[in-house]
């Protein structure tokens, strides 16, 4: 019919609310709610060494914990399912070298790799985790600031850095492809709607996960839930992602850049 | 798809405005209420070490010597003759539990009920056997409070036609304070909904229906028109800015804002975006209080 219960349409989403470093301890962070849920980004730079066959690549790690505050289910050990199946998503999307490109974070080649820890605070869940969760982790990873390191010397095979002490001395990370995920929960037979809210989750047996860049470009697909799409569901659904999440990337990197250029900007934070 | 950074968003203002001196007394869990040992402790206080000590958020109250402490936000305690709505849970032998948004779930017996056929009668081994026909897990009824046990057990029955199984539509859980004393709970709104609004917090939204003489148990699955949707898709999002700003919701005060809503022409959808909600919001406050 067209129109859903608080007068959405099919693809509509709900109003987002973003909010960077608000972690100043973190080298990166970002606050995301979506009408009830409610995420937590932190990003937090490691040196490390590479892995083996990759000795030129930098690691990126994700990290989910679903507060026993968001839901009552999470109680205990409840949230760990989602926990973990939010990580591997996220591991699978990130995963493609057309998304993030880790060689930048290399310091010296088969000896250290900046590893970046992406971890992910669930605060409260209400209804759509996944998307929220991944337009966090790309703010997140946008307003990370890495100080720069400087190979300073050589002492008896082991090298010496320097980590440099200025705040504006920063690397940035290359957030340019860095993919979002964008969920269709099906309702019907062929009706599929994006952004579901608890209730509307409660309503749908299935729910097809698409990771997009912003050129478009799909980097991974999840089904979740225990149902079935038909084909024609299924494209349809995926190619209306791919055409979202573009638009999407779009209205969140001017919104990220005009909050960077505010000069002095408070923290709004959880007050 | 619109995003606001956290700097753009509007402060939620004050929308009570002050009205004289009587201004009440705000206390916090632990705030000493007085030093004075001659009054007597009434709800949500208790003395320690000879002061007077809140126990719950909420206003100061004092009627001569009586001190009492009334939350703001309670969980729905009960009362007994209230109407609300529940969701069945269980269906049990004699009895079906009901989640009615309080801290434990009611029950609603078998006997309690108006058994389909119209006439009084009493509950046969079939009826107990058919239980799941009249009533299942998930379904929505709306019934009142008949008696309150000492653990707060709330003992539920749908003796009259009014009450019972609910057909069709939306349902929204608000707190319960915000919910205005009212002896009618069911109210036909003229924008072609009717709205229940249940003592306990939750306020279901149907399109109207003609009169029915006996409560049925068949959901009536007509299809309901995108335009009745609509309405009550905007009375959902209406009780739902009232809700969040902390404005008590009563027939009036959503009819004021729903009609505030279509005079702006704004979408249903609109009603979602929070400086839309808190434009309506000081509005119909504005508007009440004239």
């Amino acid at each position: 019919l067209g129109i859903r219960v608080d007068g959405r349409d099919r693809l509509d989403y709900r109003q987002l609310e973003i909010e960077t470093s608000v972690v100043s301890t973190a080298n990166g962070s970002a606050r995301v709610r979506l009408d009830h849920t409610d995420v937590l980004i932190t990003v937090k730079m490691e040196m490390e060494p590479p892995l083996i066959d990759q000795p030129r690549n930098g690691k990126l790690y994700f990290f989910v914990n679903c507060s026993a505050n968001a839901a009552p289910e999470f109680e205990g050990r409840g949230g760990e399912d989602l926990g973990t199946s939010l990580s591997s998503m996220l591991e699978r999307v990130y995963s493609s070298p057309h998304t993030l490109d880790t060689s930048k974070l290399c310091v010296v080649p088969g000896k250290y790799v900046k590893g970046l820890y992406v971890d992910i605070e669930i605060l409260e869940c209400g209804g759509n985790l996944f998307d929220a969760v991944s337009l966090g982790v790309k703010a997140a990873l946008w307003a990370t600031k890495m100080p720069r390191i400087y190979i300073t010397g050589e002492d008896g095979g082991e090298l010496e850095f320097s980590v440099s002490d200025n705040p504006c001395d920063v690397d940035r990370v290359d957030v340019s492809n860095a993919p979002i995920l964008i969920t269709h929960l099906r309702i019907t037979e062929n009706l599929t709607v994006v952004d579901p809210t608890p209730e509307e989750e409660c309503c749908g047996p299935v729910q097809i996960v698409v990771g997009v860049t912003p050129k478009g470009l799909i980097t991974a697909t999840q089904q979740l839930g225990s149902g079935t799409f038909t084909p024609q569901t299924l494209s349809a659904s995926i190619k209306s992602a791919r055409d979202l999440g573009v638009k999407i990337h779009q209205r969140l990197m001017e919104k990220l850049r005009q909050e960077e250029n505010i000069t002095d900007r408070p923290i709004k934070g959880f007050l | 798809m619109e995003i606001q950074l956290a700097s753009e968003l509007p402060r939620v203002k004050a929308m009570v405005g002050v009205q004289g001196s009587a201004r009440p007394r705000l206390v916090t869990p632990g705030e000493i209420i007085s030093q004075d040992t001659s009054f007597m402790r009434g709800h949500g206080t208790y003395m320690e070490e000879g002061v007077q000590v809140a126990s719950v958020a909420g206003y100061v109250t004092r009627v001569n010597r009586l001190i009492t402490v009334t939350p703001l936000r309670q969980v729905y305690q009960g009362a007994v003759g209230d109407t609300i709505v529940g969701r069945i849970t269980q269906v049990q032998n004699i009895r079906w539990k009901v989640d009615v948004n309080s801290r434990l779930d009611a029950e609603l017996r078998l006997s309690n009920i108006q058994l389909p056929g119209g006439e009084q009668r009493r509950s046969s081994l079939e009826d107990e056997r058919g239980m799941r026909g009249l009533l299942r897990e998930g379904d929505l009824v709306c019934v009142e409070v008949q008696k309150i046990s000492d653990d707060g057990l709330l003992r539920l029955t749908a003796r009259s036609n009014k009450f019972g199984k609910l057909s069709q539509g939306t349902l929204l859980a608000v707190s319960p304070s915000l919910i205005v004393q009212d002896k009618q709970r069911m109210h036909d709104l003229p924008c072609g909904a009717r709205v229940v609004f249940g003592a306990n917090g939750y306020v279901y939204i149907t399109p109207t229906v003609p009169q029915e003489q006996t409560s049925t148990y068949t959901v009536n699955f007509e299809e309901v028109t995108v335009d009745v949707r609509k309405t009550i898709g905007r009375l959902r999002n209406c009780i739902k800015l009232l809700a969040y700003h902390s404005i008590m919701i009563s027939p009036t005060s959503v009819m004021t804002a729903f009609d505030l809503s279509t005079e702006q022409e704004y979408e249903v959808k609109d009603l979602l975006k929070p400086d839309i909600m808190q434009d309506v919001a000081m509005a119909t406050v504005q508007l009440m209080n004239e």
